[in-house]
Parts: structure tokens; C-alpha cells; sequence
């Protein structure tokens, strides 16, 4: 009797089991980012946004059969750590990993990716990228597995030289950034495009530091001035921002800012009202930018947490993968892979987004944006309390900061 | 201008390292947990600067954290103090990361608010065309007070003289019926305090985040070494040095190259090591003080004032 009993439960068992697979699907975000150390305050403050979007953009809430659960994984910023969480990760039978913070963690996220994919059919694995933009990324070292959420550096300077190209108060500009692949990026293409557009414009110093090691950056601010910069250009962010902001309203620099990170977290109670009118920021969105559905995400993101939203990225990414295992109907990363390569949908501010497919970089709008006094239509959100916001001084359609790619995508 | 910013640098890298540099001369321990202080100081400063104003955390805060560090000598290191220095090193080892635990539940991860009083925003003069601000004065002030104030407690008080007396000769000045223990604890305590003072002061100077005591602990432990392990003369000398040397440092383009160049050397993109030789000396500015550790270890290892010779 006993003989006969058990084939039946497990077919019952497996039965159940197969219904449950296609009715409700989970999948695992291995989140590997820097959540202790120097930019520890900025990773957390990530997490978070990830763990919000995937309340709202998956299982219950967005009423999708497919739940993301975020795994948090810290690197503490290292490349090395990333490695051995990348393995961990994958020995847990994580699929898909997102990471942002620090191109330099990045590029070796991919390269490892790479190889495991290769050695290991079956079991690959894809990097969901939401913040780390060397262009390098998409270009010569672009990988099937890599999908970049956020704007490339060259996106981000061509939508910023096109602003600044206009601004006819500008004549000194002056680089500064973090002495890594991603500040160099930053340093070589503002240069590069200035000079294409405003052959006027003299860049008069052009300065790398080491990331996250500087703390008085006083001595900086004064080689600014000497150089008589009217503008400045950084790509810094975290305490490396917050500090040279804070450095250059003690010294009394009177010139502009254009950044790239203004409203990470912390950043905006530095800038306070001294920045006002003369802080700006590139960004793919901003609280300020045209709204629709993502209003209710930010408000509440803030009501839940106390903190800003502002990585958008982290929504698209969710609702990406959210899109790509319901269209191939599995969690297998190569089927998704492939179902959310040249993807569509509506963007945070209902303008039209594209996953493309040439080279894993999601084709979204820009914003340029101002830090101005809150209050009237441009300002309905302050930022982090200070009764300052992002007012939009220049929108860019998708297919404005486009750029040419020279990836020739390896098949998957 | 780079010379006051470089002095004020300095000064506040020497209130750092004065504390940590007593309390190693005195016990023979390098308290791991000294920047930790700085942390809590800053973070205690804010606090208290939150629930009433600046000047309230300013005064309040260093003493609490000097209780704090009185009560910890007290009830933890002295337990530890038999089985030997690697112990206590190991013990403030693990206090800092504890104290950085705590601050993280407290406080939580990203940076506080701490600013610095409206009144000391303001440019204290002009100079060409940038700024000094006030604040930057203020800091330069209150180190130097305390730079005085130390000297003529360890030189010209009875504390200052037994202080001075347990350093070197623990056993006979508690012959002579001293409390040399509670003499430990009085600097260990005061130590703290200077340190917690550096952060009330530094903290809204710079950035108040849990990533701060990790910032500058490395260099202080350089000061603490180049200015001669237990001497505050040195660690005086080598703060200012430090600071002055990180600033100017920043505004020299020095390069390799540009001396090849001068030379009559051409070295192109194409030359082996080029990121190498193309390397500002405004580049490296931030890592110069951690060469000056290595170097000064291999020439002079007992350190600018250094009077130990092991």
C-alpha cells in the first residue's frame, strides 16, 4: 500500500508546485553596494529606494504575478568585496544583481559577469546597472548581460554643454572630480564637447582628486578662484560634493555649479541657501520635472522614510525586470535578458522609454535644473527640508541626448 | 590664503592627535577608538546644539564625552591593563567599531544636519578675492587657547608636574603617594575630551557622518608618529606640517613630466607609464601625508620630538 501511496503525493506535491511557479513568481535582486564605510549613507539611502520600488512595482501592489525580493549584499565600496559578494550571490542562485555607486565597482561586476556567464550555461546572470555611467559601459566594453537604468556621462555632459552652450554668462570653466573611471569620463567629455560648442568657453583648470579621501577641500576652492571660473563643473557626489559645496560658500566663490549628483541625500541640506539660483544639476529626472504616477511614489517614499526619492533608476529597473518575466513567462536571466532588450514603456514623466537593444542603455529624458527658492508651480517639492528645490531650466526629449553607440553586442 | 587654510587645517589636526599622543605616552597605548571621540563629539555637539544652541553643545559636549572616556579608562581598560598592551590595543580596537554601531542606531548612516552658527558664516576678512570665514578663525582660536591652556597645565600646575612625573617614572611618583591609576584615568579622560572638542569644532566645519572618525584616523596616527610617539611638541610641529603640506600640495600642477619637459625630455601618451609620469603633485596631495609616514619611519623613526628609543 505504502509503495503505492507515494508516487502519488509527489506527483500531487509537484503538481502544486508547478501551479504556484506560474501563478507567482519570485525573483531575487542581489543589491551589492557600498551600505558601511565612506559612502555607506549614500548606499543605504539606495536600498531603500530599491526595496520601495519593489513594494510598488511588484507582487501585490502593482498587481503583477511576479514579486522582487532585494537581497542587500555590502561591498563596502570595494571592487574586491563586490567580487566575492557577486559569487555568493550566484551560489545562492540570485540571477539578477543591481549595483550603482562607483563605476570603478562596476566595470569589474561586468567583467566577472561575463566570464560566469560563459563558464556557467544555465546559470547566468544579469547586472541590473542603476547608477554607475561610464560610457565605456555601453560602448567598447558593453555586455549582453549589462542594462544601464541610468544616463552615460556622455548623455549627461551633451544634454549639459547643450544648456551651457546657451548661457552667455559663462567664459572660465573649471573641472573638477574624483580621481576614478568615472570623474575621468566626466573631466575628458566636458572638455571635449565645451570646446566643440562654445570654442569661447576657456577651460582654466582641469582637476582630479582622490575619491572620498579629501576633507578640507578649502585648498581647492582657492585654486578655483585664482583661476577666475565663473563655472564649475563636477561629476563629485556623496561627502565629496557636500564638502566642495560647502568649501567654496565659506571662501565666498561666487560662480556656478553644474552637478551631477545635487540631489543625492545629504547634498541638499549642504547646499541650503546659499546655492540658490546658482547650483545645477543633470539629471534623467528631478521632483520637480513633469509629473504622473511617480508623484505618489516620491511622496510616499518620503512619508515612509524621512529621506528624499530620487533615483528613479531603481523604479525603472524593478519595473523592467517586473515587464521582461512576465513577457518571457520565466525567471531564467536569459530569457528575461532577452525580453527586456529593446523593451518600451512610459517613463517617470510619461515621456516614452527604450530599453536599446544595440547596447543595454535605456533612451530616456533629461532634465536640467536649477536650485531655487520652493514655493509657485516650478517648485511644489523642497528638498531634504531646506526650502529649497530643482526648478527646471532645460528639458531634453529622449532623442535629444541620444548618443551614437560603437557596442557591437556579443550574442546571449 | 592657502596658509591659513593650511594653519587652520593644522591646528585642528593637532587638538586630534594632542589627546591620543598624551594618552600613548603616558599608558603606552595607542588608543585605536581616539577618533571615535571625535565622532561622538561632533554627533553629541549636534545633538545638543539641536535641543538649544551651538554654544550649549560647545561646552556640554566635550566634557560628556570626557566622562565617557574617564568612565570607559575606568571600568575596561584598567581591567585589561594586566594582560598587556596587545590587549588594550585590542580592546580600544573594538570600542571603535562598537562606537561606530551605536552612532549608525543613533543617528543613523547618512550625514546630520550640524551647522555652523549664522553669526560665524560671515567672511571674517577678504583677502585679494576670496573670503576667510569667520568660523575658520574661530577654529584657529580655540586651538590655540587649548594649545596654551595645555601648556601651562602640564608646566606650570602640581597635576601638570605629577602628570608629568607618572610619565616618565610611574613607580616612584606612586611611591611618593600618588594615585598614579587615577592620574591615567584623569588624562585618558582629558584626552577624550580634547578630541571630542576637535569634533564639536570639526564637525560642522567639514561633515558630521559616521564615516568621519574612519576619515581621519589614518592621519592622525601619522601626526602621532612623525611628531615623535608621546610628544606634544612634535605632534604640534607635524600637524601644521601635514595641514600646510596637503594645502599647498593642491595648488602645485608638478608633474613628472612637466619636469622632463623643463629637462628637455619629451614624454608623449605614447611613452611606457605615462599615467604615471603625467601625475599632478595637486593629485596625490591627499595620500602625501601617509608618504611622509613612510619616509620619516625609514630616516627618522622615533619622529621629529620623538624621545623614545626602542
Amino acid at each position: 500500500m505504502r509503495v503505492s501511496i507515494k508516487p502519488l503525493a509527489v506527483g500531487v506535491a509537484s503538481a502544486l508546485m508547478f501551479a504556484g511557479a506560474a501563478s507567482a513568481q519570485n525573483v531575487k535582486i542581489g543589491f551589492i553596494e557600498g551600505l558601511s564605510g565612506p559612502f555607506g549613507g549614500v548606499g543605504q539611502n539606495q536600498l531603500k529606494h530599491f526595496q520601495y520600488a519593489a513594494e510598488r512595482f511588484s507582487g501585490k501592489q502593482a498587481n503583477s504575478g511576479v514579486t522582487v525580493e532585494i537581497v542587500p549584499l555590502d561591498s563596502k565600496g570595494s571592487p574586491q568585496e563586490a567580487l566575492a559578494l557577486l559569487k555568493k550571490a550566484t551560489d545562492d542562485g540570485i540571477r539578477f544583481v543591481s549595483q550603482g555607486n562607483g563605476s570603478n565597482v562596476a566595470g569589474v561586476l561586468i567583467d566577472a559577469i561575463n566570464k560566469h556567464n560563459e563558464r556557467n550555461p544555465g546559470k547566468e546572470v544579469v547586472f541590473l546597472n542603476y547608477a554607475a555611467i561610464d560610457p565605456d559601459f555601453t560602448n567598447a566594453k558593453c555586455s549582453p548581460w549589462h542594462f544601464r537604468f541610468d544616463a552615460g556621462v556622455d548623455m549627461k555632459i551633451e544634454g549639459l554643454t547643450n544648456y551651457m552652450k546657451d548661457r552667455k554668462d559663462i567664459k572660465n570653466v573649471y573641472v573638477i572630480g574624483q580621481n576614478y573611471s568615472f570623474g575621468q569620463q566626466v573631466s575628458k567629455f566636458t572638455e571635449a564637447m565645451l570646446k566643440a560648442k562654445r570654442p569661447d568657453v576657456k577651460i582654466v583648470g582641469n582637476e582630479l582628486h582622490p575619491l572620498g579621501q579629501v576633507k578640507d577641500f578649502a585648498p581647492y576652492v582657492a585654486k578655483i578662484m585664482a583661476a577666475n571660473a565663473d563655472a564649475v563643473v563636477t561629476g563629485n557626489w556623496g561627502p565629496d560634493l557636500v564638502l566642495l559645496i560647502r568649501a567654496a560658500s565659506a571662501a565666498g566663490y561666487k560662480g556656478s555649479f553644474y552637478t551631477f549628483y545635487a540631489g543625492v541625500i545629504g547634498t541638499p541640506t549642504a547646499i541650503g541657501a546659499g546655492g540658490a539660483d546658482r547650483v545645477h544639476q543633470v539629471s534623467y529626472w528631478h521632483p520637480n520635472s513633469a509629473q504622473s504616477e511617480i508623484e505618489s511614489v516620491y511622496t510616499g517614499f518620503k512619508a515612509k522614510f524621512n529621506e528624499e526619492f530620487y533615483t528613479v533608476a531603481a523604479v525603472n529597473a524593478v519595473r523592467f525586470l517586473v515587464a521582461g518575466v512576465e513577457k518571457s513567462k520565466s525567471t531564467d536571466a536569459v530569457k528575461v535578458a532577452k525580453a527586456m532588450a529593446g523593451m518600451k514603456m512610459k517613463g517617470a514623466s510619461g515621456e516614452d522609454i527604450e530599453m536599446r537593444a544595440s547596447d543595454g542603455a535605456l533612451q530616456q529624458a533629461m532634465y536640467i535644473s536649477q536650485w531655487t527658492k520652493a514655493g509657485g508651480k516650478d517648485v511644489k517639492f523642497d528638498q531634504e527640508n531646506t526650502g529649497f528645490g530643482f526648478k527646471t531650466v532645460r528639458y531634453l526629449q529622449p532623442e535629444q541626448s541620444t548618443m551614437a553607440t560603437t557596442c557591437k553586442m556579443p550574442k546571449r | 590664503m592657502s596658509m591659513l587654510n593650511g594653519l587652520s587645517y593644522g591646528l585642528l589636526l593637532f587638538m586630534l592627535s594632542a589627546g591620543l599622543t598624551l594618552i600613548f605616552s603616558m599608558m603606552g597605548v595607542l588608543n585605536f577608538a581616539h577618533a571615535s571621540f571625535y565622532m561622538i563629539g561632533a554627533y553629541f555637539a549636534y545633538q545638543l546644539s539641536s535641543w538649544s544652541n551651538y554654544w550649549v553643545g560647545f561646552l556640554i559636549a566635550p566634557i560628556l564625552v570626557a566622562l565617557l572616556g574617564g568612565l570607559f579608562e575606568r571600568y575596561m581598560l584598567r581591567k585589561t591593563h594586566k594582560f598587556g598592551h596587545v590587549a588594550e590595543l585590542l580592546l580600544t580596537f573594538g570600542l571603535s567599531f562598537v562606537i561606530l554601531e551605536l552612532v549608525q542606531l543613533v543617528w543613523g548612516r547618512t550625514s546630520v544636519d550640524y551647522a555652523i552658527p549664522t553669526a560665524m558664516q560671515a567672511p571674517l576678512f577678504k583677502l585679494y578675492d576670496s573670503t576667510f570665514q569667520t568660523y575658520r578663525g574661530f577654529m584657529m582660536l580655540v586651538a590655540l587657547l587649548m594649545l596654551v591652556s595645555l601648556y601651562l597645565l602640564l608646566k606650570k600646575t602640581r597635576i601638570g608636574l605629577v602628570i608629568q612625573a607618572a610619565l616618565t617614572h610611574p613607580d616612584t611618583t606612586e611611591a611618593l603617594g600618588h594615585n598614579v591609576p587615577r592620574v591615567f584615568a584623569y588624562v585618558f579622560a582629558g584626552g577624550c575630551g580634547l578630541a571630542a572638542l576637535a569634533g564639536v569644532i570639526g564637525g560642522n566645519a567639514f561633515i558630521t557622518e559616521p564615516g568621519m572618525a574612519q576619515s581621519v584616523g589614518a592621519i592622525i596616527f601619522v601626526v602621532v608618529v612623525v611628531g615623535g610617539m608621546g610628544s606634544l611638541g612634535g605632534a604640534l610641529i607635524a600637524s601644521i606640517l601635514i595641514g600646510l603640506m596637503q594645502t599647498f600640495a593642491v595648488g602645485l600642477d608638478w608633474s613628472i613630466l612637466g619636469g622632463a619637459k623643463s629637462l628637455g625630455v619629451e614624454i608623449t601618451s605614447a611613452t611606457p607609464g605615462y599615467s604615471l609620469w603625467s601625475l599632478k603633485l595637486s593629485q596625490i596631495a591627499p595620500i602625501l601625508p601617509y608618504l611622509l609616514l613612510v619616509l620619516m619611519l625609514i630616516v627618522r623613526p622615533k619622529g621629529i620630538m620623538g624621545t623614545r628609543d626602542e
